[in-house]
């Protein structure tokens, strides 16, 4: 209903002022209900923050923000994109979570011309043979992050270790980039069930296998029920956990202590020492009271990014090369620290190991411990040959 | 139910006839006003519809209470996706391969479940759907979870273009009215009366001598091809097949609109998905909080419109025609 | 294999069987009895949950957060029966299945307006905490060895109160025949409402003990129920007997499955294929044994006697 109001509204204005100043209109697909509209929470906070931060203005343009909910289904988030591209008219397109939604809407979002930017999903395809010039990611190809905690494990000499994710693509791209780096034995490589919630079978066979180090990807409720579990077997002090995208801060309240001690890898913390993230940071925190996750972080970089772009236009919507070659120099105030496009168009940024610890809050937050690698690129943009 | 007031007759046929004319006029009203997204949002509620008025033909007659629909939907798409993927697209061959598939599939099903009844049928098409959902999650060659992209539509010897999203509407439109058509002619003809008959009193049916297992079969079988067909279709608009098509919940969404619409009728099914998926679509623009306000709105339906939408409409229809 | 893994596997198994019992006992009450397939038992599996993690939150005291936990449950079971399923009973199954589907929507909207949408926290209360060493060498999380104690304790009470009690007399003969109940005199509304009650306050108790392992989140009852859901059709709907010997069942098919699957398929194929089947075989294997036992028993292993 409220669409259609406003849809008649905007008609009426039209009818009223052709030449009113143009809008900059960003349609923003996320997950806002159920179970994981946790992660859309922080993303949606995020993006409010920037545009707010703008002076609700992107790159000179009244904006306006669109959010989309996909509920978690590649044929809805496909039917949200299609509405937004006709109906609202959207200018950009950012946001998308998961990979398999981030893949549906693929075809219909570039195919428009409309430039679309990953605040989150990253899957091989896009940075390799699927890419394309109005396609830009604000935060990683899907491999990236294991394979940084794969090379942290290579050069502390761990080995023996237990690797374990769900049995499904991203848990499969996991494993991969994981083994891309590490180079010491793996004992044994299991794949779980999707949405499982007992994880005390696998638990018992860890015990039993007895391995130096465990590796996990288990992300969301998953984890939270992983790590609770393996704090409750007592393994937790025998055997250390190293694991991607399964804690962080949209989970690390559920989990509380039980993953304090373990190791995350990422290419963001809300410690990451440099002047754009630190009042990112405590701007988030003071509008919304908690510790922003890298969701945040690449949702809010994604509304910088389109707003550096629209500027370098100075406003002309309909420039897309210009903004495509704006967008390419990466010129704003990212809350990583200074960065380049690689030629896929993802970034080329470093990777750093994380602890979880108790902050002097009180709350559980991962602590940034060291650099893993410094301006990374993904494995994958050779297979990319974008055609103009 | 044979002897229907003529009243009841006549304002079933005007709300038939209405709810054929509107899904008609969609496109050009939609081009007229300027919102040609309309088009696709009644393309999908009306793959959705088909979806639901296969669902009928067994549920609604057939008494027998289908909780793995999704599933034929899942296989129909998948049988377009994966003949695409290795670069077959020939429409004729994928849309055979989805009907052929789905009802191979439905046959095993059917057989297996119709031994049950009751609860456990609905538990045992609820397990078999499960079980086709985590097969197509770990077919990684296809994407699993991720899903597998759709380059072209299918190709009909270029005789239409599915990529022109009025020309989809069109076929869709047309695919849901011969089902129609075909599905009022199957629950009027003798098979049919079988059917209905082993819904309200199976023992009698039997008695009489009609082997009831063959005839509930085969309408399972005919209700799972016709899904298959809306899975190819979904998978035509959608240009992307993931097993997320499948969830259980959305074998329970399809049971929702028959009865939300009114089972029993084939037209009931179309009304369901209509006011199903538009609820969906106006309540999540609303607030995000929308199954808040979703779940009640299907309670009281059942509470107090025990003949869904249609029923109600026609309900209507006499009082004024009495006036 | 070796030994102490298989045994550890076994009392996974078994308490993995003893968490779903006491979901699919209330479950199976309110089938036998009312006739209603009540998709929202999941919902009181989450008001229970979040109700004890909540409290514990507050207070730190376990014992309340137990009480609150049932209470909460028991008590919204209690009045969705009144406001919502007394019109149900008489109805057929698929206006339960949509008016229930409904309320499912209902309750994990509701928890998210109030709760938030993180997860919530909870944790093993602190006597609980530590493992037990049950034989050397191979230790077990106290928590679980209380869950197996609970559950197989509320399953001696449910059968006890069942076959031995008055209430459960008059539970037996609703069960076989209403109308002769309610002739004999029996406010069959009020039993009606009690056993809804009973089983509503099971799943609670089921939630609220799953909360410290699992995950405290909106949708987490529909997880365990359809497992529930599988229990009470392998073990005969209306059946506690059959729902107890279904539950360890299920459990224990599935615990194995996740535990052995993998490598056995391993020792007659290639490495790379049993990665690829081993988890998707183990996924459908509770599904399996469910088509299965249907095949040769349509009516569950312990279908109940009378209809």
């Amino acid at each position: 209903m409220k669409r259609i109001l406003t849809t008649v509204f905007a008609l009426c204005l039209m009818a009223g002022s052709a030449t009113a100043a143009e809008t900059a209109k960003i349609g923003f697909i996320t997950t806002l209900s159920g179970p994981a509209g946790i992660i859309g929470k922080h993303m949606k906070d995020a993006a409010n923050l920037a545009l707010q931060e703008l002076h609700g203005k992107i790159g000179g343009l009244n904006a306006q923000i669109v959010y989309g909910d996909d509920q978690f289904k590649p044929d809805v988030g496909r039917q949200v994109a299609e509405e937004m591209l006709k109906r609202d008219k959207v200018n950009f397109i950012t946001g998308v979570i998961w990979s398999n939604v981030l893949l549906a809407i693929r075809q219909p979002v570039l195919s428009s011309g409309t430039i679309l930017i990953s605040a989150n999903a990253g899957p091989h395809e896009l940075a390799g043979s699927l890419c394309a010039p109005n396609f830009f990611s604000t935060s990683w190809q899907n491999d990236e992050t294991p394979e940084a905690m794969g090379q942290y494990m290579t050069e502390h000499k761990i080995t023996d270790v237990y690797v374990m994710a769900p049995n499904y693509a991203a848990g499969k791209d996991m494993v991969t980039g994981f083994k891309r780096y590490f180079k010491g034995k793996i004992v044994a490589e299991v794949y779980t069930n999707v949405g499982q919630s007992d994880y005390q079978a696998e638990i018992s066979n860890i015990r039993a296998a007895k391995p130096k180090a465990v590796f996990v990807f288990l992300p969301g409720g998953m984890g939270i029920q992983f790590m609770k579990q393996y704090a409750q077997s007592g393994l937790r002090g025998q055997i250390p956990v190293y694991s991607v995208f399964s804690a962080d801060e949209t989970t690390l309240p559920a989990i509380g202590d039980a993953a304090a001690g373990n190791s995350e890898a990422g290419f963001w913390n809300y410690d990451l020492d440099n002047p754009a993230n630190k009042k990112f940071v405590s701007e988030f925190r003071k509008a919304y009271g908690y510790i922003p996750s890298y969701y945040a972080a690449q949702s809010y970089d994604a509304i910088k990014l389109i707003d550096s772009a629209v500027r370098a236009v100075h406003g002309n919507l309909k420039n897309t090369k210009g903004m495509i070659a704006a967008m390419d120099k990466a010129n704003f105030a990212s809350v990583r620290g200074p960065f380049k496009y690689n030629t896929n168009h993802f970034p080329i940024e470093n990777f750093y190991l994380f602890k979880i610890v108790k902050t002097a809050d009180g709350v559980y937050a991962r602590k940034t411990e060291a650099v893993v690698f410094h301006d990374h690129k993904d494995a994958y943009y050779n297979e990319c040959h974008m055609t103009n | 139910m044979i002897m229907r007031k003529p009243g009841v007759v006549s304002s079933r046929a005007l709300v038939t006839l209405v709810i054929i004319a509107v899904l008609a006029l969609v496109p050009p009203v939609a081009a007229t006003i300027g919102e040609g997204f309309y088009v696709d949002v009644f393309t999908r509620i009306m793959i959705f519809a088909i979806a639901a008025l296969s669902l009928d033909i067994i549920l609604g007659y057939g008494g027998m209470v289908s909780f793995g629909h999704a599933a034929y939907l899942g296989i129909g798409a998948y049988a377009v996706g994966i003949l695409a993927f290795y670069g077959v697209d020939n429409g004729f061959l994928q849309f055979g391969t989805a009907i052929l598939a789905s009802a191979v599939a439905a046959l095993f099903i059917g057989f297996v479940s119709l031994r049950t009844s009751g609860i456990y049928f609905i538990m045992i098409t609820l397990a078999f759907a499960q079980m086709i959902y985590f097969l197509s999650i770990s077919l990684n060659t296809y994407g699993g979870d991720n899903g597998l992209n759709i380059d072209r539509p299918s190709d009909f010897a270029r005789l239409v273009n599915l990529s022109n999203a009025t020309t989809l509407y069109y076929v869709v439109f047309a695919v849901l009215m011969l089902f129609l058509f075909l599905g009022q002619r199957l629950v009027n003809s003798r098979f049919g009366m079988v059917i209905r008959g082993a819904k309200s009193n199976e023992r009698r049916m039997a008695a009489i001598g009609f082997p009831l297992l063959r005839y509930k079969l085969t309408a399972f079988v005919i209700a799972g091809a016709m899904c298959g067909v809306a899975g190819a279709l979904l998978a035509n608009q959608d240009l992307f097949v993931a097993p997320a098509v499948m969830q259980w919940t959305r074998s329970g969404e399809i049971l929702m609109m028959v009865i939300l619409g009114g089972m029993g009728t084939l037209v009931g099914p179309i009304l369901g998905a209509v006011a199903f998926l538009a609820l969906e679509t106006v309540l999540s623009d609303l607030t995000g909080h929308w199954q808040a306000i979703m779940g009640p709105i299907l309670v009281l339906v059942v509470l107090f419109a025990r003949d869904g939408i249609f029923g109600l409409l026609s309900r209507i229809g006499v009082e004024r025609s009495r006036g | 294999m070796d030994p102490l893994l298989v045994l550890a596997q076994a009392l996974n198994g078994i308490q993995f069987g003893v968490m779903l019992f006491l979901m699919a006992a209330g479950l199976t009450l309110v089938f036998g009895i009312m006739n209603l397939i009540n998709l929202a038992h999941g919902s009181f599996y989450m008001v229970g949950a979040y109700a004890a993690a909540a409290t514990f939150q507050a207070t730190s005291s376990f014992l309340l957060a137990l009480l609150a936990g049932i209470g909460a449950g028991a008590a919204v079971g209690i009045l969705v029966e009144i406001v919502v399923f007394r019109r149900l009973y008489p109805r057929d199954h698929l206006d339960q299945v949509l008016a229930t589907f409904g309320l499912i929507l209902f309750f994990n909207e509701i928890v998210r307006m109030i709760w938030g949408p993180t997860a919530l926290y909870a944790t093993v209360p602190h006597f609980l905490a530590g493992q037990v060493e049950i034989l050397p060498g191979a230790p077990y999380p106290a928590y679980r060895l209380a869950i197996i104690a609970v559950g197989l304790g509320v399953a001696a009470l449910l059968y006890a109160l069942v076959s031995k009690t008055r209430i459960g007399m008059m539970i037996r003969a609703g069960a076989s025949d209403r109308v002769m109940v309610s002739a004999l005199g029996v406010n069959v509304k009020v039993l009606y409402t009690l056993v809804f009650g009973l089983g509503a306050g099971l799943a609670a108790l089921a939630g609220l003990m799953a909360g410290p392992i699992f995950t405290v989140e909106s949708g987490m009852g529909e997880n365990v129920l359809i497992l529930a859901f599988v229990v009470i059709v392998i073990g005969g709907i209306g059946s506690i007997r059959g729902a107890f010997v279904a539950s360890l069942l299920v459990g224990f098919v599935d615990t194995m499955g996740r535990a052995f699957l993998r490598p056995l398929l391993a020792t007659v194929m290639a490495n790379t294929a049993a990665d690829n089947a081993g988890p998707a075989l183990a996924s459908m294997l509770i599904y399996l044994l469910m088509a299965a036992v249907l095949f040769f028993r349509p009516r569950g292993l312990f279908p109940p006697r009378t209809r």
